[in-house]
């Protein structure tokens, strides 16, 4: 049995309908953790994987990735909600990252402001920042890709 | 202002149904969605789609800030929330103030004053309509004091309530404690307030509501009534108007005490005002006021001839109230029914999936409002609504009858529908002669044990 993007699509659906707030899965060698958090509700995807058997999971997480498919390391970034897309705290300031930018599951990303409130963004895995999509401070809605990284091994 | 384009913060057939009269009025229409609802046929018709949110509703749907906010970057003048979700929360109307975005409906202010259905009641009262006996509940003694002077049966009703949450008939007075508590609990998790309080239950009663239309100035039109006796569990399946067999002096009665209502609080944009009618006189008492489009608005359209929600775009936009009472002519007779995603044969569960195929009714007198098309999923998230099939014609006769062919026209394969039940309803003598009171869907039963499915009426399976 192998699992399609499709499957865990559903699988990630389920979880936000359920009070659970992490998930745990491991189906032919492919491990996933699902995990919702923060107090406002945001939900952090979090799709780590071992194993050979990688891609479809990556595929998954970014149905609309470009870049990076077939590629175990690539993972992309996505919208916990839709907002004003920023990459800076403030204006004027330098951005949170740039392409090349080595980042761990905390580092702060972006900040996507919804009616004035700021909520960030955070990297989920340990890596580098490949690519940046939207420009700043325009609308992204939920679920779009934010940046691509390469995962450390 | 001028409204060029509304963000529609809803899904499904309403969606549908306001982006027609969107198309109609030449405004541009950005659809918000959740997750599940991306692919759907709402989307593919809208000028825009935005993700607000993950399928389930707190995060998509009644999600304001998002809503509004997605209004704001696309460039929305408007905001219409259809039914349910948003529609009848003062946040929205708030936020879109706070944003400078028209909101489509009335104040957040009236919003709060008819949410708040004690308050309704002391509205109604003011206006010289009837309410049922009743009041608040605060405390165990005094809802037993009360219970005593009001006499059982009667309902326990959450004073934030609305769609049989929280609501508990008690037949005896020693069963009134533990319903109290069981209400309690479920109003204060539906709705975030526990409050209760209590009426007499009519238990012949009919269920019968006007359409008004208010300019929010103290101007207020109404536009007949519709009968919705035709329930289960609080819930409506069939809808009809004018409401068969009231008198015209009742039926005038209903329509000024609606307007009065409307008129005390300066209504702005398109309401209801729903009534009990007391099948053994001409009694009727007011129930509560709905300060939405409501789903079963068709019928009214349907013999008035007047798109609802495009007179609630001019209301909210530069065009104000555009009707006059005597522009209002009623001709004929239309009657709806809902149709849901569910198998009636098995106590109405829900039937989530993929529709395989459909087709949906046409013809003389025929309308249908949708979103389903062959292909389409039906989310488990939402409600469980698939169409709405509404017939009319010059007279009831002819309306039931074309309501009946349009039923028999229609196929859907993929998910169980409750297409079966309607049929039923629609041979069924009593309902034939009209007038049904909210008991009708047991009397139905009883007579048709094979409604039940094949369990419950005894045949085997094995």
């Amino acid at each position: 049995m192998t699992l399609t993007a499709a499957d865990v699509a559903e699988i990630m659906r389920l979880v936000e309908q359920s009070k659970f707030d992490e998930l745990s899965l491991e189906i032919d060698g492919i491990k996933m953790t699902l995990r919702r958090g923060g107090a406002s509700g945001e939900i952090i995807r979090n799709v780590t994987q071992s194993g050979p058997a990688v891609a479809p999971v990556a595929r998954a997480a970014a149905p609309s990735a470009a870049a990076g498919l077939g590629d175990a390391n690539h993972m992309d970034i996505t919208s916990p909600m839709l907002g004003t897309f920023y990459r800076a705290p403030k204006p004027g300031s330098a951005p949170f990252v740039d392409i090349g930018s080595a980042v761990d599951e905390d580092s702060v990303i972006a900040i996507i402001e919804v009616m004035k409130l700021m909520n960030t963004v955070r990297a989920g895995a340990r890596g580098v920042i490949t690519q940046i999509l939207p420009a700043d401070e325009t609308l992204v809605e939920f679920g779009e890709v934010l940046m691509r990284m390469r995962k450390d091994p | 202002m001028a409204i060029r384009r509304i963000l529609i913060a809803n899904r499904g057939e309403i969606a549908a149904r306001i982006m027609r009269s969107c198309r109609a009025l030449n405004i541009e229409v950005v659809l918000a969605v959740s997750a599940a609802d991306r692919e759907g046929e709402p989307a593919r018709l809208a000028d825009r789609v935005v993700c607000i949110g993950a399928a389930k509703s707190a995060d998509s749907y009644l999600n304001a800030a998002a809503i509004v906010h997605a209004a704001v970057a696309t460039g929305a003048d408007a905001i219409h929330p259809g039914y349910g979700f948003l529609s009848e929360r003062p946040i929205l109307p708030q936020l879109c103030a706070r944003a400078g975005i028209v909101f489509i409906g009335p104040t957040a202010d009236q919003i709060v004053a008819i949410g708040d259905k004690l308050q309704a009641r002391a509205v109604a009262e003011t206006a010289n309509v009837p309410v049922v006996p009743g009041g608040e509940a605060n405390s165990r003694a005094e809802a037993e004091n009360l219970a005593r002077k009001i006499s059982t049966p009667l309902l326990i009703k959450a004073v934030a309530g609305g769609g049989g949450r929280g609501l508990k008939l008690v037949e005896r007075l020693e069963d009134l404690p533990a319903l109290l508590d069981l209400a309690a609990a479920e109003a204060g998790a539906a709705f975030g307030d526990a409050r209760l309080y209590l009426e007499h239950y009519i238990g012949r009663g009919r269920h019968v509501e006007v359409q008004v239309l208010g300019d929010g100035e103290g101007r207020v039109i109404h536009l007949g009534e519709r009968d919705c006796s035709v329930q289960r569990r609080y819930q409506k399946l069939i809808e009809e108007t004018p409401a068969p067999g009231l008198t015209a002096t009742l039926r005038d009665s209903l329509q000024q005490a609606a307007v009065r209502i409307a008129q005390l609080i300066a209504y702005r944009s398109a309401g209801t005002v729903e009534f009990i009618v007391d099948t053994r006189g001409d009694a009727f008492y007011f129930l509560e006021m709905n300060a939405r489009i409501q789903v079963e608005h068709p019928v009214t359209e349907a013999v008035t001839g007047v798109d609802l929600i495009a007179e609630q775009i001019a209301i909210a936009g530069a065009n104000g109230l555009r009707l006059r009472q005597s522009g209002v002519r009623s001709v004929g007779c239309a009657i709806e029914c809902r149709v849901n995603a569910e198998d009636y044969r098995n106590e109405f569960r829900p039937s989530p999936g993929r529709i395989r195929d459909v087709t949906w009714p046409s013809g003389e007198g025929i309308r249908v409002d949708t979103h389903v098309v062959p292909g389409s999923n039906i989310p488990p998230f939402y409600d469980s609504l698939l169409a709405k099939i509404i017939a009319s014609g010059p007279d009831r006769t002819r309306a039931l009858a074309r309501l009946r062919a349009a039923i028999a026209m229609t196929r859907i394969s993929g998910v169980a529908s409750n297409l079966g039940f309607h049929t039923a309803v629609l041979d069924d003598a009593e309902f034939q002669t009209g007038g049904v009171d909210t008991g009708y869907v047991d009397r139905l039963y009883a007579r048709r044990p094979d409604l039940r499915g094949l369990r419950a009426a005894g045949v085997s399976n094995g």
